[in-house]
């Protein structure tokens, strides 16, 4: 308890920074996948093959690399100067979004063909077939892998604290300067991990209980 | 019925310009040569059903007209303008083009008024109010208004089917496609359908039908096209095509459908 209690401050700072990366590259995840998506679905051919490389490259790079290469190549290339912190936002997003894609993808593919014929029969653009027959149809199938993503994601963020990112992943060093017992430590931040990952799972339950109804 | 299609339909073309006009159409699945040679031209508010065996290419003729199908040559207009490649332009020609499956294809996620009153809205921009004023009674007008708040699982094949013409109809159709419409239903169901489907023809509507229920070929067409290998091997009227037809191809399939 004493680690706990003694060093709040620390816990508090660095799981609100855990928080902070996990909301912003959850959300950005999920908008960039489902534009990558939108491109591996599309009519034009060109498009499609941009949306297979994406997937392609960041799903088979290992996170580390991801964030090392915002953590020292990016910054040498001279582009817009970013603080570590967005630095690690943006690699999680492209990393996490490219998982995303795939689920939202096998999602797609679970509705029926028809459907969007349908649609393109009565005039829908492709845009219109997709948000307004395909997606809303697709969601359903896509909740339990899409949970799985993004608490991946959350314990992602640790990798971040390598990169001076002020984390929950970085607290086991502050602890070991501060001369307390590391071991014990960690198992707190386990228990926030745990804590975390709560509300997640209680989403996807209400988003499968309200989906399941509406058919 | 009377929603505003003047935003899509730019110029109304003068009534000797046929509804659908097919020159040269060929396409392959492959090694399947699936349409071959297809010269058709159907005139406004002609009713047209499509025969023939199956694989003989009826089905593709008939998705092709809209475009679900992309041809490999040809020219395929409809009502004096050239089918576009896909994009905003071929979305506003096929909104102008009913279509109805076989497998009826309501949205399963929305109810069946929202099925209807969906692409009147999104396609042709028109007020919740009024889609769904229209949207009531084109539902009335097929018989299932009292089903409005359902989703289409819960109704029964001949009503979906209903409910699919209803949602075709919403967006006022220069012509309608029916891809066997009743291939999927139970036999109790099918005439459901096609009493809705004669009360179109006679209502003036240009139809391409196919099916192969005799009984509506010989009551609300005007003409059969028969088609075999993906030809069309006879043009003629309901009542030359059942009593004498042309070719043997015909003969046969005409053997095979009567007598069972």
């Amino acid at each position: 308890m004493d680690v706990l209690f003694d060093n709040l401050d620390l816990y508090g700072v660095a799981f609100l920074g855990t928080i902070e990366l996990f909301v912003l590259a959850g959300i950005g995840s999920l908008i960039l996948g489902l534009l990558i998506a939108a491109l591996r679905v599309s009519p034009v051919p060109a498009l499609r093959v941009f949306g297979t490389l994406y997937v392609n490259v960041l799903r088979n790079t290992p996170l580390t690399l991801v964030l090392f290469f915002f953590a020292f190549a990016y910054p040498r290339l001279g582009l817009v100067d970013l603080s570590f912190f967005a630095l690690a936002a943006t690699g999680l997003t492209l990393y996490t979004a490219a998982f995303v894609c795939e689920v939202i993808r096998s999602g797609v593919n679970t509705v029926p063909v028809g459907q969007a014929e349908a649609s393109r029969a009565l005039g829908f653009t492709f845009t219109q077939t997709l948000s307004q027959v395909v997606l809303p149809q697709a969601v359903r199938a896509v909740v339990p892998p899409m949970t799985n993503i993004q608490i991946a994601l959350l314990k992602n963020t640790t990798i971040a604290a390598g990169f001076s990112v002020v984390e929950a992943g970085g607290i086991y060093a502050s602890l070991s300067e501060r001369g307390y017992n590391v071991l014990i430590g960690l198992l707190w931040v386990a228990l926030g991990f745990l804590i975390l990952v709560v509300p997640l799972t209680l989403l996807q339950r209400r988003l499968d209980a309200r989906w399941s109804v509406s058919r | 019925m009377t929603a505003d299609t003047s935003s899509s339909s730019p110029a109304r073309t003068p009534s000797g310009t046929p509804m659908i006009r097919m020159t040269g159409v060929d396409k392959h699945f492959g090694d399947l040569h699936v349409l071959r040679d297809i010269n058709l031209e159907v005139a406004r508010g002609q009713v047209v059903v499509v025969l023939g065996p199956s694989g003989s290419g009826k089905s593709t003729l008939c998705r092709a007209i809209n475009r679900l199908e992309p041809i490999d040559s040809g020219e395929i207009a409809v009502d004096g303008t050239p089918l576009p490649a896909e994009g905003k332009a071929l979305a506003g020609l096929r909104a102008d083009v009913g279509m109805v499956f076989q497998s009826f294809n309501l949205f399963a996620h929305k109810t069946i008024l929202e099925n209807v009153t969906l692409a009147p809205q999104k396609v042709r921009r028109a007020k919740r109010e009024d889609a769904e004023k229209a949207g009531m009674a084109l539902l009335d007008r097929v018989g299932i208004a009292n089903q409005k708040d359902k989703y289409p699982a819960q109704l029964s094949g001949g009503q979906q089917q209903r409910a699919a013409i209803a949602r075709s109809l919403a967006m006022t159709p220069k012509v309608m496609l029916f891809d066997e419409p009743t291939s999927a239903l139970d036999p109790e169901m099918v005439q459901e359908v096609l009493d809705t489907m004669t009360g179109l023809a006679s209502d003036g509507m240009t139809m391409v039908v196919v099916t192969h229920e005799m009984g509506f070929a010989r009551r609300a067409a005007h003409r059969v096209v028969f088609m075999s290998d993906g030809e069309i091997a006879e043009d003629s009227t309901p009542e030359a095509f059942f009593t004498k037809p042309d070719t043997d191809r015909a003969r046969d399939f005409l053997g095979k459908i009567l007598t069972h």
